[in-house]
This record gives C-alpha cells, structure tokens and sequence, in this order.
C-alpha cells in the first residue's frame, strides 16, 4: 500500500495568494487547484545528501577567506514530518541576507554595505534523528517596495525535500518578537493560527559563551498517513 | 502485504507507528496515538531564490551525454502575459522503464546510469526553463492501470507565497494520454492541452501560464 500524505486544512495553511502581498496579483493562478491523488509519482521524490554539501556549507560566517560582520548565532532544531516521525538524511538549503539586510544579489541595490565575507548561503543534511544545524550571523532587516515604508522582519529562507514530491517545502523562519511582524504581509499571510510555527525560539542552552548566541527552530513537514481513503468494510483503497 | 520494497526508514516507523486497516492499533483512541503535530507554514522564495536554489547540474536530470536524453523547455508567464524570469521550476519523474530513482519504488531502483530524476531550472533566460532528462515511460496507477508518461513540476517564485504543482505530458502520447486517469479528471479538452508539451527538434516545450485565458491547470496535492 502506499502511504497518502496528510495536508493540512486551509486554516493553517499559507495560501498562495495574499490581497497585502502585491506580486501576488499577476502570478498566483485565479482557478481552483485540481485534486491530485498521491500516486507513485507523488510518494517520492529526489534523494538528495551529503552529495549536494561542500565541508564548508554548515558555517555561513567564514566565507572568501574571512569572518561576517554581524551578531553570530547558531539555528538548530529537528526535522519532523507530523506523526511525529524524524526525518532523516534529508537536505536543508537556507539563504539569506547580511547582517546590514542586504542580499548579495543583483536585484537586491539598496543602500545598505556589502559583506565581502558573507553570501548568505548554507546547506545541511538532518542526521538520524533528523537534527539539523548550521552557524551564521543574524540577518537584518531590510526595505522592500510592496507598500509605503515597507520592511521585511529579519529572516532566513528555507528549502527541504523531504522523503517524498509532497512534503517539499520553501518557507521563511522569523526570530521571536520582531516589530516588524504586524506591518509584513508575507508574515500575515499564515493564518493566525499557523503563525507561531514560522518563529524560532531563542535558546539559551545553545549558545555558545563568549561565542554565538542560539535559535531553535523545529520544521514539521507532512506525515505519511498510512489510513487509506475509508470505505464501508474497513478493507482495500476505494 | 510485504514490506520488504520499502525504505528502511519507511519500515521502522512501520513497526512503532503503524495505523493500516487490520492491524491491531488503528482507532484503538488510547494515547498510543500517533502525535499530530502542525506543520510548519509556506512561505515565498522571494526575489533573491538564486542564492538558495542554484546547483551547477540543477537542470540536469539526466547528466550531460547520457543517450536519449531529450530537453524539456517552456517560459513561465503571468497574468499580464509578461514572461517570469525570476522562478524556479523543478521536476520529478520516472526513468524511461517507468522506475522512479527513490527506495520506495516497489519495483526496485532506476537503472539508468546518469539519471537522478530531478531537476531544478531558474527562468532567468526570457523567463524560460530549461530541463535535460529522458523522457518518462509510464507509471503504474495504483488501481492496476497505467498512468501516462508525465512528469510532476513545482513553480516557485516571488508572488507566490506556496509552490504551484503541474504536469507534463507529452503530446505523441495520444493513447495513453487517453487513458490517463489524471487527465480524465480534467474538465475538458482545454484544460488537458495545457498539460500536454509539444515536440521540438531536441525534446519537448510547454509554456506554464499562472494566470489568464489558458491558465495552466494546477493541482492540490
């Protein structure tokens, strides 16, 4: 039998158009997703590990032969799916900008320096018990043009995959009480129930004294519900 | 039923965690229960995805020389009709024998040398993407049939706060196009045929459109 992952309900659900979200406007799709049945195609997915990683991948502070500006910090936490189950061996891309907010990009030309030390750019693999964590220094915020005085909260981007096509996930880990939250639409596009998923927890039993401060971040990705669709006798997959 | 095609990750939690029909612990309420815990938000990748999302053999599904190999091209285009150059596309597929290179194909493991089954491409080309693969033969169904030759895509990009998921088809697979239980649960004709990528001189090409008239059809998963 193959297993059928579970999603989530709307309620906490990030949709993928947002009204506070301007790009959203022209490129998140008007019509109504078709249901796709989880088939063989569904219930895999890349294998991807320690292939993908370079030694230095894991310390975002060292880079071009020198140490970031900025405040260090370690980010860790595990990689679950929501049966409560590790999800090991699997890749976690992350980026994001400098200290200073700025993204060593092309687009990204606002006023703030350049890290000649810094390019935002870290990847792990979860181990067996699906513990991830990498060393970086805390990003900046930084404006943006959605609305009049826009800025984003600090953040990082994240990327996993997962076991399988269904649970690959992008999204975003904010740090615990930014006051840029309220004014952000990508932060109030989660549902207010969901929201609280999306921030990292300081952790002081992680830093590291007279070194790096922590965050702890745990990411849930959807479980394998192995319960077929249900039918009258208790039996096979209708 | 067998597990013994299974993962060995698949089969422990198998063994702690197991709520299939006919076996002794589903529905039993007690706190045994698996734990369900809330998963954790989408968010945009954002202008920058680049800096995450960029591998030098990201387009390369099937690596480079590998005979057969073919080219899947399309531009990404939005709701003005103005091409996208800031997405990623990403593609999952089988390999010509219809295997998948994951341990819980229950066939057994791709055996095409080369072929790793996923590609990422950015669209920074005319908002195009570009990916090198085989193309895919058909795939079980799960109901005893055979799906078509497709291959499962994900879109990110700034403007979309969760990824989009499509398919491709391929367009001189009419019969078993036909026959394809996705494409049967389509609306119409119209809906199918954004699905459906055209030959070329060196692979296949199908525009992805987020918005308009001939909107791309999406799917849930």
């Amino acid at each position: 039998m193959l297993p059928r992952y579970l999603r989530e309900t709307e309620g906490v659900r990030t949709p993928v158009a947002f009204p506070g979200y301007r790009s959203t406007a022209l490129r998140a799709p008007l019509r109504t997703p078709v249901d796709l049945p989880h088939r063989l195609t569904e219930i895999t997915g890349p294998v991807l590990g320690e292939d993908r990683l370079l030694p230095t991948d894991a310390d975002l502070t060292l880079r071009m032969g020198g140490e970031a500006q900025g405040q260090r910090i370690i980010v860790h936490g595990r990689v679950l799916d929501s049966d409560g189950r590790a999800v090991p061996n699997a890749l976690v891309e992350v980026w994001q900008a400098n200290a200073a907010g700025r993204y060593r990009h092309v687009v990204d030309n606002w006023p703030a320096p350049l890290d000649p030390h810094f390019d935002g750019l870290g990847r792990v693999v979860t181990d067996s018990l699906g513990r991830y964590e990498f060393t970086t220094i805390k990003p900046g915020a930084y404006p943006w043009g959605n609305h009049h005085n826009a800025w984003r909260p600090a953040h990082i981007h994240f990327s996993l995959f997962g076991q399988a096509f269904t649970q690959r996930l992008v999204t975003q880990m904010y740090f615990p009480g930014d006051p840029l939250f309220d004014q952000d639409p990508i932060y109030n596009a989660i549902p207010p129930a969901a929201r609280h998923r999306a921030v990292s927890r300081f952790d002081l039993t992680r830093t590291q004294p007279d070194w790096a401060l922590a965050f702890e971040w745990d990411i849930v990705l959807r479980g394998a519900d192995q319960t077929p669709f249900e039918t009258d006798d208790d039996g096979d997959v209708a | 039923m067998t597990s013994e095609h299974l993962s060995a990750q698949v089969r422990a939690a198998d063994e702690t965690n197991d709520r299939r029909p006919g076996t002794p612990r589903r529905g039993s309420g007690f706190l045994d229960e698996p734990v369900a815990l809330g998963t954790t938000p989408s968010a945009t990748v954002g202008p920058y995805l680049a800096i995450g999302l960029t591998w030098p053999d990201g387009p390369y599904a099937a690596d480079a020389g590998t005979p057969g190999a073919i080219w899947l091209r399309g531009r990404v285009v939005d709701g003005n009709g103005d091409v996208v150059p800031d997405a990623v596309v990403e593609t999952w597929q089988a390999d010509p024998d219809g295997r998948f290179a994951h341990p819980d194909d229950p066939r057994g493991a791709v055996t095409v040398p080369g072929f790793r089954g996923f590609a990422r491409s950015d669209t920074l080309d005319g908002g195009q993407y570009a990916v090198h693969t085989l193309k895919p033969g058909p795939v079980p169904d799960g109901a005893g049939g055979l799906q078509a030759p497709h291959v499962d895509v994900s879109v990110f990009a700034r403007g979309l706060l969760d990824r989009v998921v499509t398919r491709i088809y391929f367009a001189d697979e009419a019969g078993a196009n036909a026959a394809d239980p996705v494409l049967a649960s389509l609306p119409d004709d119209a809906a199918r045929a954004t699905l459906i990528a055209q030959p070329t001189g060196d692979g296949y090409v199908l525009d992805i459109h987020l918005q308009g008239d001939d909107e791309t059809v999406f799917f849930a998963v």
